[in-house]
């Protein structure tokens, strides 16, 4: 029976107000709760119920980047992957570099679905599932909203959320799916299952292990907070509103 | 500089987002040289393709890759198209929208091509240089692009405004050579099907008004008021993401950092609270009502004009005296 493999990212808590650096270099995350990619967490707990029922064997984790990455393992760990492995590096990574490094592990894990977040909530790049899927030469399921494996024809049919409406694509596996939020609800991890977790193993490459040479494409120029709206005004009735939207902001 | 515009296309004719992508296209150097490129079979391509050469000025030539394996947007074959035509002509730039079918495609097309791709573009400050929007919009990076060629874009279509100036003398169309065009990833992946609501209204991502509704609506069958008063408004219907999450709408009206980003002239809220997640997705709309009962809603710290109030009364006033669309 195949083999899952997962993609997590640790990034700044979707519930942190950023703040960008006064210098303007980036935006703040030193002494800011960190927590797994939402998207990742959803892209966990699809290979999490295709295990459970019945049609994967294994759920491997993977996470790129600095010593921290272990805690969004764990994390993973604790919802119920079976194992993890985790590429350190304190470098910049960008989607090509993570894509080169998650291609080199699947070469080496030979998963049946490599499944991802669309994107990540901090550099909103969605960009990494479909390089992957380049790289690999696999067929790939992007946005997806619904995933249904068929292990006896080796198939994937997934629904995407596409802007006109939904598309339903079949794919062969091994393929790539990277996962909308609409395709489940992530399961907490029980206490029980956070003791279980500091068990398991994690495993560790760094990107020299895995032949990949991180190379950065572009330079951070400046980082700036968007420009505010000016604060409007409160109106008193509906005559009012319909007033100034044709008189004032001639939109009517 | 040269640009390679990755162009939809749909009942024959091209999408007003590609349109924009020409638009960014010619924004990074005055002598750019624009070609678009179309993929699909039959006569519908080929009137798409008599679309595209007209649709722009600046656009110097179309390229159409015709063939039965182009009959959906599928994001092998398209990669593999785009790998080919670039390693022939050798682009400066590759730009698409950051639609479904542009963010699909392009970073699969950067990974064959091995350069790393620059999503969501809403200003080019040159050939190289490129502000976007990252943490839901919360910050705006400018990034300097250093890498190989081509540089590989998406931009936001809403930051790149269609002038409706068309090309006089139509640009030439030529067929792209795929003789040698490497299928070995083709029945891979097959589509199946792809369902939609039907609608008169206008699209969303290119409406010149958009009314939304939020969780304050309570439930699909209230939902129909927001529907009622954009047609008498002739706007596009949009939701926020709760307003989906609980069934109102179907998630093709979501707006939002996940859903469609929208910049319309004018944005009506109704019922909604202005989570950061939505206001990434409205921001630049020019004007902005919000209608709350809840004074303290973080909509109206965005909007230009608020009313405090039960949309259960205020919708239905609108309703009765807002003029008929011309």
């Amino acid at each position: 029976m195949m083999k899952i493999m997962v993609s997590v990212k640790r990034v700044v808590d979707y519930a942190v107000k950023i703040r960008v650096k006064p210098d303007k270099s980036g935006v703040e995350t030193s002494n800011v709760k960190m927590s797994m990619n939402p998207f990742c967490e959803i892209a966990l707990e699809e290979a999490l119920r295709i295990k459970e029922s019945g049609l994967a064997s294994e759920v491997v984790a993977v996470s790129m980047g600095p010593a921290q990455c272990v805690d969004t393992l764990r994390t993973g760990l604790a919802m119920g992957a079976d194992r993890a492995i985790h590429v350190e590096s304190t470098a910049n990574l960008y989607p090509l570099t993570v894509a080169k490094l998650l291609k080199a592990i699947v070469e080496v894990e030979k998963p049946g679905l490599l499944i991802l977040g669309k994107q990540a909530i901090d550099d909103d790049c969605n960009q990494t599932g479909q390089m992957v899927a380049g790289l690999l030469n696999w067929p790939q399921g992007t946005f997806a909203s619904k995933v249904v494996l068929d292990n006896e024809k080796l198939t994937a049919t997934v629904d995407r959320e596409v802007d006109g409406g939904i598309e339903t694509l079949c794919l062969n596996l091994p393929a790539v799916i990277t996962t909308d939020l609409r395709l489940n609800q992530p399961r907490y991890a029980t206490l029980p299952n956070i003791m279980k977790a500091k068990s398991k193993v994690i495993k560790k490459f760094t990107p020299e292990d895995l032949k990949v040479e991180i190379k950065s494409d572009f330079d951070v120029v400046r980082v700036n907070e968007p420009p505010k709206r000016k604060a409007g005004v409160v109106l008193s009735s509906v005559d009012e509103l319909i007033d100034k939207l044709r008189n004032e902001a001639r939109v009517i | 500089a040269s640009t390679l515009v990755l162009t939809e296309h749909d009942g024959g004719s091209v999408k007003s987002s590609s349109v924009s992508a020409v638009v960014a296209a010619r924004s990074l150097s005055e002598d750019n040289s624009i070609a678009m490129l179309l993929a699909g079979s039959g006569p519908s391509l080929q009137e798409a393709a008599a679309h595209a050469a007209s649709c722009h000025p600046s656009v110097s030539q179309v390229l159409v890759a015709d063939s039965d394996k182009f009959k959906y947007p599928l994001a092998e074959p398209w990669a593999k198209l785009v790998e080919l035509v670039q390693q022939k002509d050798e682009y400066s730039h590759i730009i698409a929208a950051s639609s479904s079918f542009g963010k699909n495609i392009l970073p699969r097309a950067a990974s064959l091509l091995d350069v790393s791709p620059i999503t969501d573009v809403v200003e080019i400050s040159g050939s190289h240089q490129f502000v976007r929007p990252i943490y839901a919009g919360n910050a705006l990076c400018t990034v300097r692009y250093t890498g190989d060629l081509p540089c590989m874009l998406t931009i936001r279509s809403t930051s790149f405004l269609v002038s409706t100036e068309a090309r006089s003398v139509a640009a030439p169309i030529s067929q792209v050579d795929l003789s040698t065009f490497n299928e070995d990833i083709a029945g891979r992946s097959r589509y199946v099907s792809h369902s939609t609501q039907d609608t008169e209204r206008p699209d969303l991502g290119n409406a010149r008004i958009v009314v939304t509704g939020g969780r304050g609506l309570k439930s699909a069958e209230n939902f129909r008021m927001i529907e009622k008063l954009a047609e008498k408004l002739g706007a596009a219907v949009g939701a926020t993401r709760a307003a989906v999450d609980a069934g109102f709408v179907p998630n093709e009206l979501q707006i939002g950092q996940t859903g469609k980003i929208v910049a319309p002239e004018l944005y009506m809220a109704f019922g909604v609270s202005g989570a950061i997640q939505h206001l990434a997705g409205m921001r630049d709309s020019r004007v902005i009502v919000a209608v709350n009962k809840d004074s303290d809603a973080p909509i109206f710290q965005v909007a230009d004009y608020g009313l405090v109030g039960d949309l259960f009364e205020i919708v239905p006033e609108l309703i009765k005296k807002l003029p008929e669309a011309k």
